[in-house]
């Protein structure tokens, strides 16, 4: 039995169901019946409820795309934030994939503090030193070596994706390489630099605007814009 | 005991006009420190507290860390200017150590630290008025910047004072009520799963008046925990139009 | 400054947790007791011979020495016409094998003011007979001192502080050249209403069963922790510590503290007389 009404807010604590019920997202169970943790917004979908929460750090999980920072190199390997509070590791064995003999050519060689990654979450274990792995051994992932990485709260990615990908289609209808990390960072190539300027402004106002109806539809409509504005300019 | 500039309860009203079950004028705003990753003002008629969240995050150094939870750390702090007649030293007080470590059993009890293994997660709080019942002021603004902060908690905690003013139990007392009064008891308690955490008290009160003041504040903090779910609701304003538009 | 949640140098196994849940269910304690029993107490008074007052409290192994310095000062700006208290509390390095080494930790400022709120409230003494003359006063410096930590050391040092105001003698007041100054060769005993003492009584909580008098390893294993100080038939001071306790769970632990309370105000009456 459901408490909860589509679309509702939901603080913590609040009941959401009874404990035979089906339900996702951060919740516990309290004498048999699920609380929220959060603050959220309660979704209905086909196969149960589920608690979407409205803020909140990034939470790896295996199979995750992201986008990290080179904060350290270790012996064998190097340290890589991902701007949770979980540090991330990324393994030489995971990096490469041709043998390197660590006695000759220093792990700098390779990636060095500062460096930006595309990478996969490989595994993810809270009992480790390091929870997070990361490879790069992986199809489109690897060193970014030009463009920009714009920030979001975690919680907004999936409307920068939108659903089945429609705003990120969308957002591609400016031509350049965008590739969408789940821990809120998301990194842009466009072959004009004023191009990557003006993405990263929509991008910001998709975070800002993104319970708003009809958002879709408004970028698309601003991308047409900034299209057109440039063609004249460039006559 | 001191005696009181004013009388303190006279024709059934206290000196500032109130019922004894009445609170001061509430004011509380979420998101209010931009830098923060959660953030919360809450004003209990003069008395201000701001409270703001970062983290989790990584705690350093890693030996100050658990391996299988995270830690919390506390700062309950009180401005210079915050107090009504002499300026108070910025060095924090015993009273300060003391309240820090009471805010922070306070709120432990709600946060599902395992969920954030060696991590930390710091709550600074600041008193930038105040006029009696600076703790639990506190403890409204720090639980606020925690969920709006997106922090897992299993509760909100809200914190409200009662207190003993001519044998009369009190809600919410004010600057010259607590300094006069016969008693002084701050409370802190989840409005879901009915739990104290935090609870205190000084004076002189009966088993009966001590039952009766944990009763009045259930019910003031009940009736604090719905301003607060409106400060909350007003954070995300615009989902609610979205909500009501459809 | 800031509290931060204790990081796990205090170590008890997980099977000694479970072993004081499981016997505590059984409503048993390791060392025998049940959960309403304090330990055997002992105080002794008199045992600092340079202090002005002092007592020595042994609760079960919790060991606390208190002693007591009175001075001449100013009166707090709040109270022009009572004598001044000044609580305060050190945990000895040697107390228990995980006490740190420096100035009073947030437990120990705790401890005192606790203890000193449980003094200031009840009458036991009587401020307003300590004014010396306008804009001084006499100071009663209560220093607590725990010599070994075996659990609740609230109640123990609260004994402590107790006793020792009992067993103080007050100097003279003389006034020369120089000005006002103490004569400790003219003492009278300060005036206390025994009837009046203050008494603390902690209660734990572990699953269900709320206990009396917890020992070092029970505190490691709470759920939640409260004092009550009584005096008379009146609650003086309340201090929750760790966890959290529901309305129910309350109105019990009043009613076992003030069994406590019974218990240690009783061992306090042979002292005080």
């Amino acid at each position: 039995m459901y408490f909860v009404t589509p679309r509702q807010l939901i603080f913590p604590g609040d009941v959401v169901a009874t404990a035979d019920s089906k339900v996702e997202g951060p919740v516990y169970l309290d004498n048999g019946r699920y609380r929220s943790l959060v603050v959220g917004l309660v979704e209905f979908r086909d196969d149960g409820v589920v608690i979407v929460p409205l803020e909140g750090v990034y939470r790896p999980k295996k199979g995750d795309l992201v986008v990290g920072y080179v904060t350290d190199v270790l012996a064998t390997g190097w340290e890589v934030d991902l701007r949770s509070f979980m540090p991330a590791y990324l393994p030489v064995s995971e990096a490469l994939h041709k043998h390197v003999d660590l006695e000759t050519t220093p792990l700098t060689t390779f990636l060095n503090i500062g460096d930006v990654v595309v990478a996969k979450v490989k595994d993810v274990d809270l009992t480790d030193e390091y929870p997070i792995i990361l490879t790069l051994k992986e199809e489109r992932v690897g060193k970014v070596e030009s463009g920009t990485v714009v920030e979001i709260a975690p919680v907004k990615v999936p409307r920068v994706i939108g659903k089945k990908g429609s705003m990120l289609n969308t957002l591609m209808e400016l031509g350049c390489d965008i590739v969408v990390g789940q821990n809120g960072r998301v990194w842009a190539r466009c072959k004009d630099p004023r191009d990557e300027v003006f993405l990263a402004s929509l991008i910001k106002k998709i975070e800002v605007e993104s319970h708003v109806m009809g958002l879709t539809d408004r970028v698309k409509a601003e991308i047409e814009n900034y299209k057109k504005t440039k063609q004249q300019a460039a006559v | 005991m001191k005696k009181s500039p004013v009388p303190l309860l006279q024709n059934g009203l206290r000196a500032d006009g109130r019922a004894p079950d009445q609170m001061r004028e509430i004011n509380i705003a979420v998101g209010v420190v931009s830098n923060a990753d959660g953030s919360a003002m809450v004003s209990y008629g003069l008395t201000t507290a701001v409270a703001a969240v970062y983290g989790p995050r990584e705690a350093h150094p890693r030996h100050l860390a658990l391996p299988d939870r995270g830690i919390m750390r506390v700062r309950y702090h009180m401005a210079p200017f915050s107090t009504k007649d002499e300026r108070k030293s910025p060095t924090p007080s015993r009273r300060e150590i003391e309240i820090s470590k009471v805010l922070r059993e306070a709120l432990e009890p709600a946060v599902v630290l395992e969920q954030y293994p060696r991590s930390r997660i710091d709550v600074f709080i600041e008193i930038l008025q105040a006029d009696g019942s600076t703790r639990v002021a506190s403890l409204t603004a720090a639980s606020l910047a925690l969920a709006d902060a997106g922090i897992y908690m299993r509760d909100l905690v809200v914190g409200v004072s009662v207190g003993l003013v001519e044998n009369t139990v009190v809600l919410d007392l004010n600057g010259l009520e607590d300094q006069y009064g016969e008693g002084d008891l701050p409370v802190g308690y989840m409005p879901n799963l009915k739990r104290f955490t935090l609870l205190q008290l000084d004076g002189a009160w009966s088993r009966e008046k001590f039952l009766e003041a944990i009763g009045l504040a259930v019910k003031g903090a009940e009736y604090v925990y719905q301003k607060a779910r409106d400060a909350l609701k007003n954070r995300y304003m615009s989902i609610a139009e979205e909500i009501h538009g459809r | 400054m800031a509290s931060i949640s204790p990081y796990g140098k205090r170590f008890i196994s997980y099977l000694r947790r479970e072993q004081i849940r499981r016997l505590l269910s059984t409503r048993y304690r390791v060392d025998g007791r049940g959960p309403e029993q304090v330990r055997d107490v002992e105080i002794k008074v008199g045992v600092v011979k340079t202090a002005d007052g002092s007592a020595e409290v042994r609760l079960g192994r919790t060991h606390v020495v208190a002693g007591v310095k009175v001075g001449l000062g100013q009166p707090f700006p709040d109270t022009p016409d009572e004598g001044v208290l000044v609580v305060s509390a050190e945990v000895l390095p040697h107390a228990s094998p995980y006490t740190e080494v420096g100035p009073p930790d947030e437990s120990a400022i705790e401890l005192a003011r606790v203890v000193d709120r449980g003094i200031r409230h009840c009458r036991y003494v009587d401020f307003k007979k300590l004014t010396v003359e306008s804009g001084r006063a006499y100071v009663l410096w209560v220093d607590l001192y725990v010599i070994n930590d075996d659990g609740n050391l609230v109640d123990a040092a609260n004994l402590a502080a107790v006793a020792a105001l009992r067993n103080t003698q007050l100097p003279a007041v003389v006034k020369d050249e120089t000005g006002i100054k103490l004569d400790r060769n003219n003492k009278s005993p300060l005036p206390v209403e025994t009837a009046k003492a203050p008494v603390a009584a902690s209660v734990g909580k572990i699953g269900s069963v709320l206990l009396l008098d917890p020992t070092f390893e029970e505190e490691l294993s709470l759920e939640g922790r409260i004092t009550f100080t009584f005096s008379e038939d009146k609650i003086v001071a309340l201090q929750k510590s760790a966890g959290h306790f529901t309305q129910a769970e309350l109105e019990t632990a009043l009613d076992l503290a003030w069994k406590g309370k019974e218990r240690f105000a009783s061992a306090l009456k042979e002292v005080l007389g």
